[in-house]
């Protein structure tokens, strides 16, 4: 379903630096309805590969395929198309400072074209989902990192994405929110959506006895079903 | 609430530049009407043969105008300006006959065709009628005339195209500064999969929203402002109403302002958004 072939990401070095080598010729594929974990040090590429997939950036070298597309050849146009398919949890949330918490997560539906009353539905379903129904309209200032955080993926998953793109979806969340977190992409992952989490929390990984992509310096050291966080 | 005072801004401009271009107008036909010239006829020449001079020259593509001044017209206006002035009405008195010619007083529509004119009374059929045509008297004064109000028309045109221009930028700026403060949040909403148009639809609307409460609050001013100066602007210029010009052209004032504001508020925004829509 997603394949990433020989993907290389050079950042220029500016003023004299050398440049930097976010990955380097990194290969792999994501099943439908498959859950992977990448993990690595921070700088070893994570963020790097999960923006390269929602062409927020341009790999250097190297192709990514979705459905059979690849997704550096979308016309900027159709782009929001694309993306539509995907839910991501960014790592700095990327959330709308000047709306409440349901305007945040109610824009993607909106933008999608869906009806008020689907909105209306479907918005406190997934605040019910991610505990934050008594916040639904305390602006995004008025919330916590925590809260914040479970904004982002609560906006992540109204429309019903087929693709999970979670990056340190629990970075910023006490253990116990932590495992909520997570057991809810393993639910999301069970109805039947694929989920790629980026993260370095070692005792999730541990936990979770998934398909685990481990990243070191730009490069993949260690790609296993049931893997465990090893670096 | 910046962007609609400098819209405004713009906006009040391109109505002053409508506003001037009449009233320079009216300025300028004002001094062209002073400027004609004057053919005399001999004393013997009978009324009759003078206004078959007129007709002839009637015909002539050239003329704007032609008027008749009999010799006792010539005297009455003579002696009308100079009321006040007794030495010259004695020494007429002392004449004791009307010294005055008959003339023709001649306009044309362009500075130029007076020589064409003057040229078509010098011929030899009209020889024996007249005493002299009043033209190389002032052909200077004439080609004076028409060239300062040409080049008045010219350089107010320019200076004003210039401000509009300038005003156009500034608001095309104030704009773009505007959606700069917003640059993140096109970013996010664009990586959220939101179409170019559902984010671009809200600064549109704004620009237009802009650009119709500046065109309103640029009619209120100029009505405002026309009114109080109407009437110090007639006292110089008679016959002349600023306010009257200013209410007649009502409508195509305000459809020119609302236009141009509308346009200028969406067509700045739509440009200024272009480049954060590349996410």
């Amino acid at each position: 379903m997603i394949r990433f072939e020989n993907i290389t990401k050079i950042y220029p070095g500016r003023k004299g630096n050398p440049p930097i080598v976010a990955l380097e010729n990194v290969s792999f594929e994501v099943k439908e309805k498959e859950f992977v974990s990448i993990v690595g040090r921070s700088g070893a590429g994570k963020t790097t590969l999960l923006k390269l997939f929602l062409v927020e950036e341009k790999p250097t070298q190297g192709q990514i395929f979705f459905d059979g597309i690849d997704v550096h050849k979308i016309k900027p146009a159709k782009l929001p198309q694309l993306r539509r398919k995907i839910g991501a949890v960014f790592q700095d949330y990327k959330l709308l400072s000047q709306k409440t918490a349901y305007e945040n997560i109610a824009y993607v539906m909106e933008a999608i074209g869906a009806s008020d009353e689907e909105i209306a539905r479907d918005a406190a379903a997934v605040l019910e989902i991610v505990g934050l129904t008594d916040r639904a309209n305390n602006f995004l200032a008025e919330l916590s990192g925590g809260e914040r955080q479970r904004v982002a993926i609560a906006r992540a998953l109204i429309h019903r994405p087929q693709v999970i793109l979670a990056d340190e979806p629990t970075g910023n969340l006490d253990p116990y929110h932590a495992l909520d977190i997570i057991r809810l992409l393993l639910k999301i992952q069970e109805m039947g959506t694929t989920v790629i989490l980026a993260t370095h929390n070692k005792e999730i990984i541990n936990s979770l006895g998934k398909r685990v992509i481990s990243l070191e310096k730009g490069r993949v050291i260690r790609d296993e079903e049931k893997g465990r966080f090893i670096l | 609430m910046a962007t609609i005072f400098i819209i405004l801004v713009a906006i009040a401009l391109a109505t002053s530049l409508f506003l001037l271009k009449d009233i320079s107008q009216v300025l300028i036909s004002s001094l062209r009407e002073k400027a004609d010239i004057s053919v005399y006829f001999k004393e013997e020449t009978r009324e009759e043969e003078i206004l078959d001079v007129k007709e002839e020259i009637s015909k002539l593509p050239e003329i704007m105008e032609v008027k008749y001044i009999s010799k006792n017209q010539a005297l009455e206006s003579f002696t009308e300006r100079h009321r006040e002035d007794p030495v010259l009405i004695e020494s007429l008195e002392e004449v004791g006959e009307n010294p005055f010619l008959a003339a023709l007083n001649i306009k044309a529509w362009e500075a130029s065709q007076y020589g064409v004119i003057s040229r078509f009374l010098e011929h030899p059929s009209f020889e024996n009628l007249i005493e002299k045509v009043d033209y190389y008297q002032r052909k200077p004064v004439i080609e004076k005339i028409f060239s300062l109000t040409s080049m008045a028309n010219k350089a107010g045109i320019f200076l004003a195209a210039i401000l509009v221009v300038v005003a156009v930028l500034v608001t095309f700026n104030t704009i773009r500064l505007a959606i700069y403060n917003s640059r993140e949040e096109i970013k996010i909403q664009r990586l959220v999969g939101a179409g170019n148009w559902f984010i671009r639809g809200p600064f549109l609307v704004q620009g237009l929203i802009s650009g119709f409460f500046a065109a309103l609050i640029c009619l209120l001013i100029f009505s405002i402002t026309s009114w109080f100066i109407s009437p110090k602007i007639e006292f110089f210029f008679p016959g002349f109403n600023l306010f009257s010009l200013f209410a007649k052209n009502l409508w195509i004032l305000f459809l020119i302002q609302l236009i141009s504001g509308i346009l200028l508020g969406i067509i700045s925004s739509a440009l200024a958004i272009r480049k954060y829509l590349k996410v």
